[in-house]
């Protein structure tokens, strides 16, 4: 199948390659860039485990073509660390709230949460419960990511974190 | 002592053992993208396998053709059973004691069912040729409903069992039987029945699920052919059974085959069986000399690998009229779809079932369970839970619910009126199971008090006046169950799996310097094992956690265990740690007489040292020891500081809990509101609270799933109609409750640390109080028991069945 060159950016550096038109963007991540971090849970949009960042917004890369972000600017969850390498508000959200246990669908919601908070940098409990329904998580219950994400909004605006009352 | 002295809280705090929320280590990596899955393993010329599956429940197989799909650029080779059987690998052993097809070999049973398997350059080349295998079908009469399946005239599914009248669990009654098991006394039993004052009987199903976890089942297989080797990277909960049944059925010797399991994307029981696509892969690799990939897709994975429950249990309880119980009677018809391949220990053809007598003391008991097959796929595994339990709880705590109704008392009066007591333990079951520890009562009225229980009551009772009145649509259900779980098998005198038994492993090999790495029997999948293990041995040795590194699922360096599943690993493999840890500290202590020139009997340990008694300054740390143990060791003693245990628990472990819920449902639309969760777990000592936690946050998620919607269904044809998560139910974030945890701590007497395990509690106990919520609503328009899974449709055709709009 005749192949396709296409450059984007992705977490911040530029990359290119050769891909047929079927070849999906969560391929390209992961099998061209070697970038494992984005995971495949479900190949049909619903699990979010392959969430990543594209032009200023959230996208299931397991659902769009690698050409169809072409020219575009991608952040996935090893451009999520800060600048010296040490754990991000929402990387230590997860760590200190223990809103992980297997790991598989992390990436996803980091980088989905990352978006929300963008988006909505004080959400209350129900719009992060709602922010973050296109990402499922079959070990935790959600309970410790909302708290995650909350310890990291906190964080990031400069506030106190309290987590909230049982 | 100058300031700078630690204190003794101090030094235990830095070792973060035992009882600290210690975080997890393993979320560096993790948070950062880092991990490492099956699916992330990549090698030189690696190939990519997919298989061609059917479209048919029930077909003979006419004709495979494979040569349009050679053809396809890309495309190296197409298995088929007949490639298979020069390998001898057709079929192969289930864990259950059945075999099993590994390519459709001259039919298929199921829908999905694998047919071929077709190895290219890339995972598109796969599908492109999948698209060209042609394979000729002659559909055969689908079987799918479990209770026509002995049914005189009901269809041959397994030919190969043709004249075959007993299995690997006696005799079979029928071409589609394949075992009964039965449990307990008959007589005494029949006995207690005819005389009751009160008894009920209801058919209880537990409907067919999927594990589902959120990584599929994969694998990649690299056959080395000048070394003869076999490396095998897969999603192994159990790695060293894998090496084991690999090296049996495919006669390669057991030191040429490594298995690695590297990080895994939670399994809940669906990585712990041998499927096809793991002979599949390495026979490609044998044959194409190149490594071979495997990856499930999501659509396969839930319709093809093992899915869970299936149990259909007629029920039947004696009682007193003052709500004594005096008789369980319980009888299972278990649907094993194709082939029996349950991944229960291998004398146990329907798993523990036989806790099905509960939290309660039942003077008798009978249970016998019919399995039979069906064209579904096989299984089935335990879903979050130890073998048949979730099935046992769920049983017996709706039966209980049942019964309170028929007595009109009340189901938290009941259940406490019938526990087992405090001083009745260790307790002998009607079943036969040996109960170790348990404060039922304490549990139940701590639940109880905590969530105001009769106020809830009282609520219920005015919302049920005003219901009647017209002046709401809304019904409230409080669910309560009380369940006891049996995990950590098990004790070599009757576990084993394909013969080996149900041991589990630790090794730990101290450093000079004062650190440490411990290797497992056990393969964590989100349990956090790195954390948890490395706390047990901090608290025994006197190491700081953080110093000890544990490593799981390599079977070239990790001593042989039987994996993590069944919520074993910390009763099983969590002693293994123990006793290790104390042998190195048995040999350190023999170190530090020498150095501090003493008896060893002078000396008494002290968090993360010996001291001399009596003596305060006379101290040698553990840190301090472990560099001793390289170079000074006294005279006649080995040098280094390592050991290993091996651990055959003496019994299983009993952990306990008590659960409430509390739900509304709107009648007109059946949409539910869970209100209230509260959740309180007796694992006896609590090695990490905040992993506890979680364990259990995620649990009740599963719990919540399966009660509320998440099933496996299949339509009269045999079509599987729940394939992908548009169907299949996986709550997020929104639906999901939120959850209260609580708890109280009653240790094993027979465990090391007294522990008991906790991961697959809150789905055992979860799923009765949900449906108990569901049916204590309804119950007051005249229901008794109304099958799961309650989504909002079933739940609006319950309240049309009874009859609510009728005055509307």
């Amino acid at each position: 199948m005749a192949k396709t060159h296409i450059t984007m950016q992705v977490n911040g550096a530029e990359v290119e390659g050769l891909v047929e038109p079927r070849t999906l963007l969560v391929h390209f991540i992961r099998e061209n860039l070697q970038m494992t971090g984005t995971h495949i849970g479900c190949e049909t949009t619903h699990c979010g485990a392959c969430t990543v960042d594209i032009d200023g917004m959230s996208v299931k890369s397991c659902t769009m073509f690698a050409v169809q972000a072409n020219g575009s600017d991608i952040t996935t969850i090893e451009g999520m660390a800060n600048p010296d390498g040490s754990l991000s508000a929402l990387q230590e959200g997860f760590r200190m709230m223990h809103g992980l246990q297997c790991g598989f669908c992390t990436p996803g919601m980091i980088m989905r949460a990352q978006r929300l908070l963008k988006e909505n940098p004080s959400p209350t409990e129900q719009e992060i419960r709602m922010g973050i329904s296109g990402n499922i998580c079959r070990c935790t219950g959600y309970q410790n990511i909302v708290k995650a994400i909350q310890y990291a909004a906190a964080k990031i605006n400069g506030v106190e974190f309290r987590e909230a009352a049982e | 002592m100058n300031d700078m002295t630690p204190t003794r809280e101090q030094r235990t705090a830095a070792l973060e053992g035992m009882g600290c929320k210690r975080k997890r280590v393993e979320d560096i990596r993790f948070t950062q993208g880092k991990g490492n899955y099956v699916d992330d393993v990549k090698l030189p010329g690696m190939l990519h396998g997919d298989f061609v599956r059917s479209p048919h429940p029930h077909a003979r197989v006419k004709s495979i053709d494979d040569s349009e799909a050679l053809k396809v650029p890309g495309v190296l080779a197409v298995i088929t059973a007949e490639t298979l059987k020069t390998v001898n690998l057709a079929w192969m052993p289930t864990l259950a004691g059945d075999v099993q097809m590994v390519l459709a070999d001259g039919k298929v049973l199921f829908q999905n069912q694998e047919v071929a398997f077709v190895v290219a350059t890339d995972r598109y080349a796969a599908d492109d040729g999948i698209n060209k295998v042609k394979v000729e079908y002659e559909p055969l009469p689908p079987l799918v409903d479990p209770f026509k399946s002995m049914d005189p005239n009901a269809p041959v599914l397994r030919e190969d069992l043709a004249g075959k009248t007993s299995g690997a669990h006696g005799p079979r009654k029928h071409h589609n039987h394949i075992f009964e098991w039965t449990v307990g006394d008959k007589e005494l039993t029949d006995a207690a029945f005819n005389k009751a004052e009160v008894t009920i009987k209801e058919m209880i199903s537990y409907h067919r699920t999927h594990p589902s976890p959120l990584e599929t089942c994969q694998c990649v297989c690299s056959f080395d052919k000048i070394k003869g080797e076999l490396t095998i990277w897969g999603t192994f909960q159990a790695p060293h059974v894998i090496r084991t049944v690999v090296a049996l059925i495919a006669k390669l010797p057991e030191q040429k085959i490594h298995v690695i399991a590297p990080d895994i994307g939670g399994g809940f029981g669906n990585k712990v069986g041998a499927y096809p696509g793991y002979i599949c892969a390495a026979v490609a690799s044998i044959v194409t000399g190149k490594p071979v990939k495997w990856v499930e897709d999501r659509i396969e994975n839930l319709t093809a690998t093992s899915f869970a429950r299936d149990y259909h249990m007629t029920t039947e309880i004696a009682a007193t009229k003052e709500g004594k119980v005096t008789g369980l009677r319980v009888h299972v018809l278990a649907d094993h779809g194709a082939f029996d391949a349950c991944a229960d220990p291998s004398k146990w053809p329907a798993g523990f079932f036989n806790i099905v007598t509960g939290s309660y003391d039942f003077p008798t008991a009978h249970l016998a369970v019919d399995g039979v097959y069906t064209n579904k796929a096989p299984g089935g595994v335990a879903y979050r839970c130890s073998f048949r339990v979730t099935e046992a709880a769920y049983c017996i705590e709706r039966a209980m619910d049942i019964l309170a109704q028929k007595l009109g008392m009340d189901p938290a009066e009941l259940r406490l009126k019938n526990f087992i007591k405090p001083e009745q333990f260790p307790y002998h079951s009607a079943l036969g199971w040996e109960y170790d520890s348990g404060d039922y009562g304490t549990a139940m009225r701590k639940a109880m008090e905590t969530v105001k229980y009769a106020e809830l009551r009282k609520e219920q009772e005015q919302m049920r006046a005003a219901f009647k009145r017209g002046e709401t649509r809304e019904i409230m259900g409080i669910g309560v169950s009380f369940f006891t779980e049996i995990v950590g098998a098990g004790p070599s005198k009757n576990c084993d799996i394909l013969g080996i038994a149900m041991f589990d492993s630790c090794e730990i090999r101290m450093h000079p310097t004062g650190a440490g790495i411990a290797r497992m029997g056990t393969k964590s999948q989100g349990q956090g094992h790195e954390t948890t293990w490395a706390q047990i041995i901090a608290t025994e040795i006197g190491i700081p956690a953080d110093n000890i590194m544990v490593e799981e699922g390599n079977t070239d360096t990790a001593p042989y265990g039987l994996g993590t599943y069944g919520s074993r690993s910390t009763p099983v493999a969590g002693a293994a740690i123990a006793m290790a840890a104390r042998k190195i500290r048995a040999k350190a202590q023999m170190i530090a007489a020498y150095k501090l020139e003493v008896h060893e009997d002078d000396l008494e340990w002290d968090i993360d040292g010996f001291r001399v008694k009596g003596l305060p300054g006379k101290f040698m740390s553990m840190k301090d020891i472990c560099w001793a143990a390289y170079n000074s060791v006294p005279p006649g003693m080995e040098p280094g500081l390592e050991a290993v245990s091996y651990y055959d628990p003496p019994n299983m472990t009993y952990p306990f809990g008590a659960y409430i819920c509390v739900m509304t449902i709107d009648v007109d639309t059946g949409v539910y509101k869970v209100r209230r969760f509260y959740a309180l777990d007796d694992c006896g000592t609590r090695i990490n609270p905040m992993i506890i936690e979680g364990q259990v946050h995620g649990g009740l998620t599963e719990a919540f799933a399966i009660a509320m919607g998440q099933e496996i269904r299949y339509d009269a044809e045999g079509n599987v109609v729940t394939g992908s998560f548009m169907d299949f139910f996986m709550p997020t974030a929104v639906e999901t409750p939120h959850w209260e945890t609580d708890f109280t701590v009653t240790p094993s007497p027979h465990h090391p640390i007294g522990a008991k395990g906790v991961g697959e509690s809150p789905n055992v106990g979860g799923v009765p109080a949900f449906s108990n919520a569901v049916n204590d609503a309804f119950s007051f328009l005249g229901s008794t028991h109304i099958q799961m899974p309650h989504d909002f449709w079933r739940n609006w055709a319950a309240a049309k069945s009874l009859g609510v709009f009728a005055s509307a």
